[in-house]
């Protein structure tokens, strides 16, 4: 189908592995010149990490990138830079502390000596009023002060300007999602402008419509795998959605809603508040899955519950003890120079106490029960909690939430890297648990877990804006209700 | 609680300019508030003497302070640079007067040492407050072996520099205008300089831009080690002679200096310009012509305190309204 001494860029058998993720599994992907390709796929399809390979700033296990038809051994930002691939990511990257004018001259090293300043004002002036005309940006604006669409447009308008390295490949990752409708407008003209001048595009963007729009072909990922790859004038929504999902049979634990509507609501998010226009019910001893595309609002409403608890806030109502299991381990979960079994007890240390002392015997108990109970792999709880595999240390995380007094466990995609035996044995004590009496809320970014969920809410854009019954559960669901119809 | 209208994006602009004027004014508001306080307690004090006497400490201070501003810009701290101004001080009464090239050669490795903590900082992700603490006891060790006690003379040609007479207006003046200046260009104007900003304001977009991030870290140590070098040469060119513990009090001067002058700890937002004003501020306020005016120098120290205080507190006011 295409044409390699052709293509702008080729990636061929790229292979990625974080830990025990493998994050792409074998791609090859090939931009031609004058296109625009429309990147999708859901969370954690490896979409970033082959977007970051190609710009030079990942490196691949293995695999081969040839630009222009030529094998590049030693990739790196400079040489992709050099050899005009550009990107701009998801996370912002410019320095809040400069101003404009000094966020283009970073990255452009040729802006130098005197005079640099000002030709630098005038490159990203030039390129903001043709992108985004009316923007109201000045060059001498500093960054931090900008609102965050702003912002992105900064960056953009950044990555188009052209001063000594050729310009032939701009990725963008997510460039719309802080643009109002009309600057989102600007930027997709610009694309096909920029694209008809011979500039290759690749969009990624969780919004179909501009990605049909937009693009002239269409590649879906999943799994870390290429899955379609298409003319984007064949192609529909439903049939973009259908290939993201995949076909995948499901087959559904039979659950019996014992529990019925008779059980007290423990946790509610009122309707019509921040969190939209869908209100949030957790009864007594009901596992709520949250869902959605990655930093949608799902761990900002667990945050938001679990103050809640503690202070009384509008819309939201907590009844009773919560306890967070953090999904990052390393920067919110674990206590790292502590040994497995101080990490455990840290969430019940009020219930260890003997006098104003904490009784080690009491605590070391602890520990151990839940040692046995959730299968921690070690031989002494007081080794220190790394010494564990990153599996194990979740493990104990949950452990923490599980031994304590709370009866409301919040659930931040704990198990983000983690093999799938844990996670078989955490999905069981989690329903032994909830058949207890426990009330889960389960924030996931993995599709398969929410099988194990009573009721499912789907975030977009920081509201709940769909809720899915056990039975009614298909990821096809979750998909068009994660992705936006147009533009917002 | 009051329901105003929402600014427009020309309203909110203009106040943000208002409220970031008043921030970069606010060293030199406050040094003009200090000399205000000395003119009124002493009128002779404001005199081409009068500042030539208050003012004489105050370069090595304002170069002090221009070093720690280097490692700050990048998020770094140098605890040790007190104790480095005092070890460069004695190499240049003792080595330097005796066997210049050796005490060149000494100066310069000791620059180097800078460059490689840069280096060592940034390879093993190391906290800089630690490794530079850990310095200062080295540094300090070096000049007590090398100066156990006061002596030592500086080398006549820094005296003479050191003691320069310029006509109109007194020396440490023309140095502190010369010395912002200089380094204004260089940090806030050049095109490396921009990097080096934006490698302390976000340092993954200056690594997705290309550059090397090891590199900023190496160049901002090399330059604090180059000012503390010269810091500590100022000090014996105006002392003469040296003191193993004669800098060990500007580390914190010189972090004073640098919050006072618009620095903040964080995110690579440093002035120049700002860091000699608030050096000169601070070296005013605990000049020995104060104790000429039956002023104790333990009020003196106090007065610092104050001055920081304040002047700190000024800056949150005026960054909230403008928010």
């Amino acid at each position: 189908m295409t044409d390699p001494l052709r293509s702008i860029a080729k990636l061929d058998g790229v292979r990625r592995s974080f830990g025990a993720v493998r994050a792409l599994d074998g791609v090859d992907f090939t931009v031609l010149p004058k296109e625009c390709i429309g990147l999708v796929g859901h969370n954690g399809a490896g979409k970033s990490t082959l977007m970051s390979i190609l710009a030079g700033t990942g490196t691949p296990d293995s695999g081969q990138i040839a630009i222009n038809g030529a094998a590049q051994t030693a990739w790196s930002i400079q040489r992709a830079r050099a050899l005009g691939v550009r990107c701009v990511f998801q996370e912002l990257s410019l320095c809040p502390n400069l101003s404009v004018a000094e966020n283009t001259r970073v990255s452009h090293a040729s802006l130098k000596g005197w005079g640099g300043a000002k030709r630098a004002a005038d490159l990203i002036r030039a390129s903001l009023d043709q992108i985004f005309p009316g923007h109201g940006i000045s060059p001498q604006d500093i960054v931090g002060d900008l609102a965050i669409g702003q912002r992105q447009m900064v960056e953009v308008a950044r990555a188009f300007t052209v001063t000594d390295d050729p310009l032939h490949l701009v990725i963008l990752d997510e460039p719309t999602s802080s643009l109002d409708a009309q600057t989102a407008r600007q930027l997709l003209d610009h694309i096909r402008h920029a694209v008809a001048g011979g500039v290759s595009c690749i969009l990624i963007s969780h919004i179909l419509g501009e990605i049909l729009d937009t693009s002239d072909r269409v590649v879906v990922m999943r799994d870390g795998k290429v899955v379609a790859d298409e003319a984007a004038a064949n192609l529909t929504r439903s049939a973009l959605v259908a290939s993201m999902g995949g076909a995948r049979l499901h087959a559904k634990t039979n659950r019996t809603d014992t529990q019925g509507t008779s059980q007290p609501i423990v946790a509610e998010v009122q309707a019509g508040a921040a969190h939209g226009p869908i209100g949030l019910q957790a009864r007594r001893g009901e596992v709520i899955g949250l869902a959605g595309l990655a930093g949608h609002g799902q761990t900002k409403l667990l945050i938001d519950l679990f103050e809640a608890a503690g202070s009384p806030r509008n819309g939201l109502s907590v009844a009773g003890a919560v306890a967070l299991v953090a999904g990052d381990r390393q920067t919110d979960g674990i206590f790292p120079l502590w040994s497995i079994a101080k990490n455990i007890s840290i969430r019940s240390l009020a219930a260890l106490r003997r006098g104003v002392f904490i009784a080690a015997d009491k605590e070391a108990h602890l520990a151990e029960t839940w040692r046995d109970r959730i299968g921690i792999r070690t031989d002494d709880l007081d080794n220190n909690i790394l010494s564990l595999s990153g599996g194990n240390q979740q493990k104990a995380l949950f452990a923490r939430a599980l031994a304590s007094d709370a009866q409301i466990i919040l659930m931040d995609d704990p198990m983000r890297g983690v093999d799938i035996g844990t996670k078989l044995d955490v999905y069981d004590l989690i329903r032994a648990q909830a058949q207890q009496g426990r009330t889960f809320l389960w924030y996931t970014t993995e599709t398969d877990e929410l099988d194990n969920c009573d009721r499912v809410y789907v975030f977009r854009n920081g509201q709940i804006v769909a809720v899915l019954n056990h039975g009614d559960l298909t990821e096809e669901k979750i998909i068009q209700s994660s992705f936006a119809e147009v533009t917002a | 609680m009051t329901t105003a209208a929402p600014p427009t994006a020309a309203q909110s602009r203009a106040s943000r300019n208002r409220a970031r004027l008043l921030r970069t004014m606010l060293p030199a508001l406050s040094m003009a508030l200090i000399l205000l306080a000395i003119a009124w307690l002493n009128p002779r004090a404001i005199s081409y003497f009068g500042f030539s006497l208050m003012l004489n400490l105050a370069i090595p201070i304002a170069l002090a302070t221009i070093a720690q501003m280097f490692v700050i810009t990048i998020n770094e701290l140098d605890l040790s640079i007190g104790t480095f101004v005092g070890f460069v001080g004695c190499v240049t009464a003792t080595w330097l007067h005796d066997a210049p090239l050796l005490g060149a050669l000494v100066l310069l490795a000791s620059i180097g040492v800078y460059a490689g903590l840069g280096a060592l900082i940034h390879l093993r992700n190391l906290p800089s407050i630690v490794v530079t603490l850990g310095m200062s006891f080295v540094w300090q060790g070096l000049a007590i072996l090398l100066l156990p006690k006061p002596g030592g003379s500086a080398p006549d040609w820094l005296k003479g520099f050191m003691g320069l007479k310029v006509p109109f207006v007194p020396f440490p003046i023309v140095a502190a205008v010369v010395i912002a200046l200089v380094v204004h260009f260089a940090l806030m104007r050049s095109a490396y300089g921009t990097v080096l900003r934006g490698a302390g304001g976000n340092p993954q977009a200056i690594g997705r831009a290309g550059w090397s991030l090891l590199k900023t870290k190496v160049v901002m140590f090399a330059m604090t080690g180059l000012f503390g070098v010269i810091s500590g040469m100022a000090l014996i060119g105006i002392t003469t002679s040296a003191d193993a513990n004669i800098g060990n009090g500007y580390t914190l001067l010189s972090i004073a200096g640098v919050i006072l002058g618009g620095g903040e700890f964080v995110g690579g937002r440093v002035s120049p310009i700002g860091a000699v004003i608030g050096a000169l501020t601070l070296a005013l306020a605990a000049s020995p012509l104060l104790t000429f005016m039956s002023i104790p120098p333990d009020w003196q120290v106090a007065a610092n305190g104050v001055i920081l205080i304040s002047v700190l507190a000024a800056r949150a006011l005026i960054s909230r309204k403008g928010a």
